[in-house]
């Protein structure tokens, strides 16, 4: 079972290796010339008005909150996919339920606005 | 023992090599020689060598070098460790993802059994969801660590739009994983052989994975996460040098990998119609067993490999032929178009399986 990782693990490894080299070598090839003006992050000529690193609203939190109820319900959905011929009929009603009750939570979040964006 | 070892060693290299090797670079000069060709320009032609010019082929040489060779600038006040890490979070998980994608069948070569994949994981389209999805930290560190605002912005649309599509994503291959009764690319791969390809038993689901995955990989028309003409250049805006490159080697590897994950899918993946491997092989009959599965082989992944270049052009056109869309009008479609319809493909799949 864990066998057939092995190709995955040795690819990683590599892979890693050869993002790690190209991260090194682009450091040590590049030249360095640093003044203050030129070490400034890029704000369209400004300096910079306000810092990055405060507090500020993620509008999306709420788009967040959804995927992760989502995507669980994917997850369910997966092995039952893989058994859905085995199970049938049963297979179908039963998944047709928890679709359902996904689906009215979808309805719902839709007419209250939850995706909406402005 | 070592002999599987030399054996899936040979097929990480040939993974390696056609894709950093191979596709990354030579799709830089795609796109630009392919968007001239469409906007009517003469397009990258400029380097030479000895005044030949070769089509531009020799810009990758160029932009290679030029990569390695520029600074690699840190802005004041950046937290320099995830600046450096951020690449490389973004790049592995885009080369890893080929470790269980099957670019040929199952061939006998001089008594030895060779399945052309590095890892025949059962669980091989999770594994792709998974470690795909891994990218989206180094795209979101790499936004927040440059203390730049543009960058930041960009990092939080990243966020958001591999979220939204994702589940959509996720929801948009349950049909085939249906028709197919599993979830190893290997398997779906040989189903194909004499079955339906998936794009006919699935067509909608084909729409909208294509239209999905090209949402994950932020390319227009959803590369609101990116936008020039927005964000300066989005999350990787204080990258240069190399780094910045290895921003797009991952996107490349990717749209590679939406191919590779499209033709098994959908289109058949290392066959071709109507001609099974048994009908290949008795055609090169008197090359001798050995031989003869040695030029299926090579034939199967010429036609995998053909397969993927097609459906890479095809995103190469919509790249340049479509504007970006608006912001939410991107998530719209995620969340009110792809989910229930997605939804409802299941439902329909489910009835027709079972009325069949």
């Amino acid at each position: 079972m864990l066998e057939s990782y092995t190709g995955a693990a040795i690819l990683l490894l590599i892979a890693t290796a050869i993002a790690v080299g190209m991260v090194v070598a682009t450091t040590i090839l590049g030249p360095k010339r640093q003044f203050a003006d030129k070490m400034e992050p890029f704000e369209c000529g400004e300096s910079q008005l306000v810092s990055p690193y405060q507090r500020f609203s993620v509008k999306f939190y709420l788009v967040a909150v959804l995927f992760i109820l989502f995507d669980i319900e994917a997850v369910f959905l997966f092995p039952w996919a893989i058994l859905y011929k085995k199970l049938g009929l049963f297979g179908l009603i039963e998944m047709m339920v928890f679709l359902l009750i996904l689906g009215v939570g979808l309805m719902y979040v839709w007419i209250r606005g939850g995706l909406d964006w402005e | 023992m070592w002999i599987d070892l030399a054996i899936t060693m040979v097929k990480i290299l040939f993974i390696l090599t056609i894709t950093v090797g191979f596709f990354a670079p030579v799709l830089t000069w795609v796109e630009r020689k392919q968007s001239a060709i469409m906007q009517d320009r003469i397009g990258a032609n400029r380097a030479d060598i000895l005044g030949f010019t070769a089509l531009g082929l020799f810009h990758i040489i160029a932009d290679a070098l030029k990569m390695f060779t520029k600074e690699d600038f840190i802005p004041q006040g950046a937290n320099r460790a995830l600046h450096t890490l951020s690449p490389i979070i973004a790049l592995v998980p885009a080369i890893v993802t080929f470790a269980v994608v099957p670019f040929g069948g199952q061939y006998m070569l001089w008594g030895k059994e060779v399945s052309l994949v590095i890892s025949d994981l059962d669980v091989g389209i999770l594994f792709v969801f998974a470690i795909s999805s891994i990218a989206t930290y180094g795209y979101v560190v790499a936004g927040w660590s440059s203390n730049n605002n543009w960058s930041l912005l960009g990092a939080m649309r990243t966020a958001s739009q591999m979220i939204s599509y994702e589940v959509a994503m996720g929801l948009t291959i349950i049909g085939v994983l249906m028709v197919y009764g599993s979830m190893q690319l290997t398997e779906i791969g040989a189903a194909q052989e004499t079955g339906y390809w998936g794009f006919i038993l699935q067509p909608v689901g084909f729409v909208m994975f294509f239209t999905a995955a090209i949402a994950e990989n932020k390319r227009v028309p959803f590369d609101a996460p990116e936008a020039e003409s927005e964000l300066v250049a989005g999350y990787f805006t204080e990258y240069s040098g190399l780094k910045f490159g290895m921003f797009f080697m991952a996107e490349f590897i990717e749209m590679v990998t939406i191919g590779a994950i499209m033709t098994i899918l959908f289109f058949g993946a290392w066959h071709i119609p109507f001609l099974p491997t048994a009908t290949l092989l008795s055609m090169f009959d008197f090359l001798g067993d050995d031989f003869s599965n040695l030029v299926v082989m090579l034939i199967h992944v010429g036609v995998f490999f053909g397969k993927v270049t097609f459906f890479i052009f095809v995103q190469m056109i919509i790249r340049w032929t479509l504007p970006r869309f608006r912001y939410d009008q991107i998530m719209k479609l995620g969340w009110k178009v792809l989910l229930p319809l997605s939804l409802l493909n299941i439902v329909g799949t489910g009835i027709v399986i079972l009325l069949f």
